[in-house]
């Protein structure tokens, strides 16, 4: 089995993670987004991992889940208490520090 | 087994101690809360100090904890200067006395502003006891990430640095829609970047077959031409750690959260992320990717010119002293990169008593640590109603109201400018001979224009308080014990190191090798 496939799909996961996070305005868009690209570095990790002949990539794929899911907690957090100050999920909104 | 881990005890004791202040927050009263956490936290970072200065005569540069990290000279002395910041970020964090007996923290940071819960938290005294716990585990990441052996622990302790960071940021007291906006900025930018962070390790370790620095420099050594892939993973490695410490074109998210963060919050991050993030990069850089150096130098070079460019003219206009203080950070870090870049060290023909890149930047972070905690820690005593006053106007005067304070201020400011006879012109003399010697002389040359530029914007601060007549709408608080504190270590700190450098300096060159 050749990884080439995989690795095609997870550069693809990751441009669309950040063409999410670059384009669309929805906070909770913008963070799935973030997240699509953690999941692209998964599959590359194991993809990787498969073609080295060695395990570690693999590992390192669940250490990487235990992070994303910390991360949701602390996102979901912040982005809960942003949305009942403002009524609004938009990234726009959030404009009161200027240069 | 346990012998494997002890000498990476004072990691294990930062992270122990915050968990039991987790413990604390259902075990202890309410009224003794405050105190108690501020106390432990204290005790913890202490303790851990003492062990890494006892593990630093102890033990022999080695690798611990079973090869996750790495315990050379370094890494000791980037945890002591870590937990001495900490400890000094952790006495602004209790203040009390200039917040008029409340502390810097929202009473209950998950209730809606202005809202019924929040003045019945206000009118119950309540207080988010949480942040002593949220700065130990921060600080505990960053202890792992600058002794870190291998990529994945470091995307790990990275996390774990930032993540509390994150919340603290949206937790001050006054202006708290700002604080959450800075909270969720810092959140996205922070997600992004550390998802490209990983995304480069996926693809180091892709060329290299394993996480670990020693087998990623063996398997560069080994194949003579740097492929693509490797190449790629070099960039987005590089992209992860420089948003960390704040450098052009990844510095967006500085300004905004410092302005937006609790001042606390603020002088800590400024300091302890910004020193982790730097000796990440240098092992990164210098370990695992050294063979690489003729590809990472020009690369680095083009973001140390644009960081120091752009924090020092953008500095130029700002009007408010915490977003000055932000792109004066954006500056240093430019500074700072422009040491990472000469890349001498012991390895590629340094003498062994001579200053090279390590512990010039170990020199330079100890200088811009002791200034910035305690400009920010004087930026809490300036307030307008009980709130904080940062911008230029509220500033006026406050040298000629208060001298003492006003020259307090500009010693600081003086030491950011690199000004003889303070610290900051030690770490920039000793930063700048590091680039000269690796050969990069007309880098060096642009970094004297900027450090010229940024001398303007301080200055002008200067000026601000001496020359300007009184603002009688801004009050100046009489700071506590613990800001005292902070402000005299600062000023005494940077005073000596710019006096008698001698101490520091031959202490930075003895543990300036990196182990592999």
């Amino acid at each position: 089995m050749s990884p080439n496939a995989y690795l095609v799909l997870s550069a693809i996961l990751f441009s669309i993670g950040v063409l999410g996070f670059l384009i669309r305005r929805n906070v909770l868009i913008i963070f799935m987004s973030v997240e699509l690209m953690l999941n692209a570095a998964n599959l590359a990790m194991v993809a990787f991992s498969y073609a080295n002949g060695n395990l570690l990539g693999q590992v390192g794929a669940f250490f990487v889940m235990v992070v994303a899911a910390a991360e949701v907690v602390i996102g979901l957090a912040i982005i809960m208490i942003i949305f009942k100050t403002r009524r609004s999920a938009s990234v726009d909104d959030q404009n009161q520090l200027k240069h | 087994m346990l012998q494997e881990f002890l000498p990476a005890a004072p990691v294990l004791l930062v992270l122990l101690g915050g968990t039991i202040a987790i413990i604390f927050e259902g075990a202890v009263p309410r009224l003794v809360r405050p105190t108690v956490q501020a106390a432990w936290t204290l005790l913890v970072l202490l303790g851990a100090f003492c062990w890494t200065l006892y593990g630093w005569t102890v033990y022999q540069p080695q690798l611990t904890a079973m090869n996750a990290l790495t315990l050379d000279g370094p890494a000791q002395l980037a945890w002591m200067l870590l937990l001495f910041f900490a400890a000094l970020g952790a006495l602004l964090f209790a203040e009390r006395r200039v917040g008029g007996g409340e502390s810097p923290f929202a009473p209950n940071a998950s209730a809606v502003p202005s809202s019924q819960v929040e003045r019945e938290a206000i009118a119950a005294r309540q207080e988010q006891t949480e942040v002593f716990p949220l700065l130990l585990f921060s600080v505990a990441g960053m202890m792992v990430f600058v002794a870190a052996n291998d990529l994945l622990v470091m995307f790990v302790a990275l996390e774990i640095l930032s993540f509390p960071l994150y919340v603290l940021s949206g937790m001050a007291r006054r202006r708290r829609l700002l604080s959450q906006e800075a909270s969720l900025k810092y959140f996205l930018l922070g997600g992004l970047s550390s998802a490209i962070f990983l995304y480069g390790i996926a693809l180091v370790f892709g060329y290299a077959g394993s996480f670990y620095f020693r087998d990623i420099d063996l398997a560069i050594q080994a194949n003579a031409q740097s492929p693509w892939l490797l190449l790629c993973g070099l960039g987005m490695v590089a992209i992860g750690v420089l948003f960390k410490i704040g450098a052009v074109p990844f510095h967006n998210w500085v300004p905004d959260v410092y302005q937006g963060a609790p001042t606390p919050v603020t002088a800590f991050m400024a300091i302890c992320t910004k020193l982790a993030a730097t000796m990440g990069l240098l092992r990164l850089l210098y370990v695992a990717l050294g063979s690489l150096r003729w590809d990472w130098q020009p690369m680095l070079a083009v973001v140390a010119v644009l960081t120091m460019l752009v924090g020092s003219l953008v500095g130029l206009v700002q009007t408010d002293v915490k977003r000055l203080l932000a792109y004066s950070s954006v500056a240093h870090a430019g500074f700072i990169l422009v040491g990472v870049i000469g890349a001498v060290t012991t390895v590629n023909g340094l003498a062994d008593d001579r200053v090279g890149s390590v512990s010039a930047i170990l020199i330079y972070l100890a200088a811009y640590g002791l200034a910035t905690m305690g400009a920010f820690a004087i930026v809490t005593l300036v307030r307008r109603s009980g709130a904080e006053a940062t911008s230029y106007a509220s500033w006026a005067g406050l040298g000629r109201r208060d001298p003492m304070l006003g020259v307090l201020m500009t010693i600081f400011l003086l030491s950011m400018a690199g000004i003889p006879l303070t610290g900051g012109f030690v770490g920039k003399l000793a930063v700048f001979a590091a680039a000269w010697n690796g050969g990069y002389s007309w880098l060096v040359l642009i970094a004297v224009v900027a450090s010229l530029i940024t001398a303007g914007f301080y200055f002008r601060i200067v000026w601000v308080m001496f020359g300007q007549t009184p603002n009688s709408e801004t009050a100046l608080v009489s700071p506590g014990v613990g800001t005292q504190i902070v402000i005299w270590v600062g000023v005494i700190g940077t005073i000596l190191l710019g006096v008698l450098p001698g101490p520091l300096l031959d202490i930075a060159i003895n543990s300036a090798g990196f182990i592999r």
